[in-house]
């Protein structure tokens, strides 16, 4: 770009960034050059894969070793290449001018060390400082990243904080010796909508008080349109695409950058629809709910709580109230979306619907009810429920092959062998868009998305009437994600199965829904139409997370430093604890919004 | 915290109850007899029989554990057939000893085993690194009694720098200790090795490192503390280890504690004092693991001990 750019703090030339493989080195980053402006933010922005994370960990230095390796290339920050200094020298760049943040807060605090622990050997870092003078300091940081009651966090650890907390705590330790450049990869990738726009706006406000760089690495075009001045896109390592957020937005000059912002479900996009939006675009197989037999699945007043145990003969001391009386109906070929934060309760509500977890209250799956069934008789259900689950690397047997694994339901349920056996199989494979030849194949040889497809085919063997689909796009790139929601509505426009859809992404919910639950604390807050939800929501709960949905639209004005950090409240009381009275207020045509009735 | 050491306490109280069973079966089972041991080669049947029937060895089992029961609830350990000495005097006396040597054994491992593999994880690939694991292995595979011949031989007889065998100085303790640790210090430098390799790939030691810490802090303050713990809980079942080791080195060595008093009653069948050992042996065991319960908390504060 020849623009009259200000002087820029950091120029990239050439990075060049291999890995070593069994099958040789492969690059990663392939050649990358930009430049970061004084005070700006600059969004690198790709799928997995794509290099940037790559490119964020060889401006530190902090590649793993000895794997990973800068091949080529120059960072020029302040006339020196940092990626040329030794090691002795490169730490004093760390910290001082250049802090990073990471994608996971859980795991980015040592569980072992205090908070002031923490903050205090990230602020002296470079020499020693007085005791209270590093006190001070680190009081002062985490009032600055809006953190209450900064005085008992000192003492706390990373485990007595919630993840938003958390990435509160690793930006202050980032910004505790000034830096001019912040680095952050995927910052806010695993935290609820909420709190990360709680986290996008505090890293906006540090950044307009201090006039630091900032490095932002994300998938979310989203949070990209929220945060970005210039925008980098990277695809298989190399640059795409750099261009002022505007341009990216408005007039993308790649095709790749228009796939990108395509596969992104916008918020809002569906407005004025009433099917998802597969069946919207295929409207000639629009399969609507089928009622003539009842609903498949009742949900009457379903609980579930956790007792946790202590004392000398271990007896329940408190209770965690995961679900509180919530009722529901999914009728045949409909999607039921649970949307909710995290600690909400809605994989629990999924999990007792398989009893996999004791609960109390009333299930019953096509009439039949599930409550108190032991393993065998649950058995029939369970070919008529199935689960996909939202980790396709954890949710596979690394040891089995695919085909097997698709196959053992049919086996568990004798319901084929042998040859008949393997048609199945193929046929589910072809199914999901695999390749039948693949079947002999291990885990670790298909990529996330393909991984998704064998749990699909595996959920489907048995030709469940529902599927339970926990998170199951949340951990996939967006492309890949509208691909495997795109699936699961041409299966149902097929068979005409029905999906709980539980899932923390507004966007996401909107596209597939045909009805939408929020739940809140264990809790059914609002419930309706997908367009009753989203075009008139009603209880604040719900508005609050439509609002902090990040939204691909840079025109859009960048929503205002919320000045108040707060944390859901906790679903642990004590045993004798009664939840308030709740009650549900038809809105109209079948609206539910949830009241606390005063006692 | 209280009400977890209470239940604790408890638990042993049982453990102990199957020890003592468990052992005593197999004392009963024994084919040796006790009061042709105490009588002598030459006694008459008569008096052995006589004997038998003093020592209350001719009634059936059930009876004598019992009997062997009550007195335990009352703190009384029994006397000991050959020796005409209360069993927890002897024990008592004896005790100090093996408990120094297991002090010195613990600190040579952590010495040892925790350099050894702190070193070998910071060099890890390299030929520092396969030469420690080596010598590791070597630590955990040879026999004590040989390692404890091989050190005396070398250090005692050929180059004299401690005593060949004896108590009382701290020269006498280094070479038993040694022994004895030897093969816990091969434990730990690997447990330690592949505990901080694991600790260095976190993400929280990435954190740390961009702040721009040294490294030496970093390995310090932020890594060693979560590489330990696993270590921590090893040491509780260490102790179990080194109840079976000082039987063999205390032997080796001359060394009078309690392994040495149990070496020589089970020549004898002095069935009191095999108990007796035995009993203390399970109590340090259970003790042990507990200590390294109670500890782990302090270092980690995810723990919490209900």
């Amino acid at each position: 770009m020849t623009e009259q750019t200000p002087p820029s703090l950091l120029e990239v030339d050439g990075l060049t960034v291999q890995v070593a493989t069994p099958a040789g080195a492969q690059t990663v980053v392939d050649g990358l050059s930009f430049r970061l402006a004084r005070g700006k933010t600059l969004c690198i922005a790709g799928e997995s894969g794509s290099g940037k994370s790559m490119t964020a960990l060889s401006l530190m230095q902090l590649l793993p070793k000895p794997t990973a390796r800068v091949t080529a290339g120059t960072a020029r920050l302040a006339g020196r290449d940092i990626l040329a200094l030794p090691e002795a020298e490169m730490r004093r760049v760390r910290g001082r001018h250049i802090g990073m943040i990471f994608q996971e807060p859980m795991t980015s605090l040592n569980p072992v060390l205090s908070i002031g622990r923490q903050l205090g050997d990230a602020i002296i870092a470079h020499g020693a400082g007085s005791e209270k003078e590093t006190r001070r300091r680190a009081l002062e940081l985490l009032d600055q990243v809006q953190i209450p009651e900064p005085e008992r966090r000192l003492s706390q650890y990373p485990h007595e904080l919630s993840g938003g907390m958390r990435q509160r705590v690793v930006i202050a330790m980032a910004l505790a010796q000034n830096p001019e450049i912040l680095i952050a990869d995927e910052p806010t990738t695993a935290l609820d909508v909420t709190v990360q726009a709680q986290i996008l706006a505090l890293i906006r406000k540090l950044q307009a008080d201090r006039g630091i760089s900032v490095i932002l690495i994300t998938h979310d075009m989203g949070v990209v349109a929220e945060m970005a001045d210039d925008v980098l896109v990277m695809q298989h390592g190399r640059m795409v695409e750099r261009s002022p957020v505007d341009v990216i937005f408005s007039a993308p000059r790649e095709e790749y950058t228009r796939r990108l912002l395509a596969a992104v479900p916008r918020l809002g996009e569906m407005k004025g629809t009433l099917q998802p939006k597969r069946v919207l675009a295929r409207p000639a197989e629009a399969c609507p709910a089928r009622q003539e037999d009842g609903p498949l699945v009742e949900v009457e007043n379903l609980t579930v709580r956790f007792d946790i145990k202590g004392g000398i003969l271990q007896r329940a001391v408190r209770r965690v109230h995961a679900v509180e009386g919530i009722y529901f109906t999914i009728r045949r070929g409909e999607t039921l979306s649970l949307v909710g934060e995290s600690g909400c309760g809605k994989s629990t509500t999924g999990k007792a619907l398989l009893n996999l977890i004791p609960w109390q209250g009333n299930i019953r799956v096509a009439g039949r009810s599930t409550k108190g069934l032991r393993p065998t008789a649950m058995r029939p259900i369970l070919r008529d429920v199935q689960m996909i689950f939202q980790d396709p690397y954890a949710s596979l047997d690394p040891r089995m092959r695919v085909g097997d694994l698709v196959a053992e339901p049919l086996v568990i349920h004798g319901l084929a062998k042998g040859s008949e056996l393997t048609d199945r199989v193929a046929y589910l494979f072809r199914r999901v868009g695999l390749s039948p030849e693949q079947m002999r194949r291990y885990p670790h040889e298909f990529s996330g998305g393909q991984r998704q497809r064998i749990c699909i085919a595996r959920a489907l063997s048995l030709s469940p009437k529902l599927i339970v689909a926990d998170e199951s796009v949340a951990a996939l790139d967006v492309s890949i994600q509208a691909q495997v929601l795109d699936l699961l509505q041409d299966i149902q426009d097929e068979t005409g199965i029905s999906y709980l859809f539980i899932s923390h992404d507004m966007a996401v919910v909107e596209q597939i829904s045909h009805r939408v639950a929020v739940m809140y604390m264990g809790r059914f807050v609002e419930m309706g139409t997908r367009a009753q939800i989203f075009e008139n929501p009603q209880h604040p709960y719900t508005r609050k997370l439509m609002q902090a949905v990040p939204v691909a639209d840079p025109s859009r004005p960048r929503r205002a430093f919320v000045e108040k950090a707060e944390d859901l409240p906790s679903p642990i009381h004590p045993l004798g604890y009664v939840p308030p009275r709740q009650e549900a207020r038809d809105i109209g045509g079948g609206h539910l919004v949830w009241e606390t009735l005063r006692a | 915290m209280l009400a977890y050491i209470a239940r604790r306490l408890i638990q042993t109280v049982l453990i102990l109850l199957g020890i003592s069973l468990v052992t005593f079966v197999l004392l009963y089972l024994v084919p040796a007899d006790p009061a042709r041991q105490i009588a002598g080669r030459s006694a008459t049947a008569a008096t052995v029989e006589n004997i038998r029937q003093q020592l209350g060895l001719n009634l059936p089992f059930h009876e004598q554990y019992l009997r062997y029961l009550s007195g335990l609830l009352n703190g009384d350990l029994g006397r000991s057939y050959l020796q005409r000495t209360e069993v927890s005097t002897l024990i008592a006396s004896r005790l100090p000893a093996s408990l120094l040597l297991m002090a010195g054994a613990i600190l040579c491992e952590l010495l040892f085993g925790l350099t050894m593999g702190v070193i070998a994880a910071l060099k890890r690939g390299t030929r520092t690194d396969d030469t420690l694991m080596i010598a590791s292995f070597i630590g955990v595979s040879a026999p004590q009694f040989v390692i404890g011949i091989l050190l005396l031989y070398v250090f005692a007889v050929q180059l004299g720098w401690f005593p060949i065998g004896g108590y009382g100085t701290f020269a006498h303790l280094v070479l038993p200790s040694i022994t004895l640790g030897f093969l816990g210090a091969g434990w730990y430098a690997r447990m330690m090795r592949s505990s901080l390799i694991d600790v260095l790939r976190q993400d929280y030691i990435r954190t740390a490192r961009a702040t721009g810490m040294s490294r030496t802090k970093v390995l310090l303050g932020h890594a060693l503390p979560n590489a330990i713990l696993p270590i921590i809980a090893m040491i509780g079942i260490d102790i179990g280890l080194f109840m079976s080791g000082i039987v063999v080195v205390e032997s080796v060595f001359g060394w009078p504690g309690i392994g040495q008093l149990a070496w020589q009653a089970i020549q004898r069948v002095d069935i009191p004092i095999i108990m007796g050992v035995t009993l203390v042996s399970a109590c340090a065991i259970v003790l042990g693991n507990l200590i390294a319960d109670l500890i782990t908390p302090l270092i980690d504060p995810r723990i919490k001990l209900r």
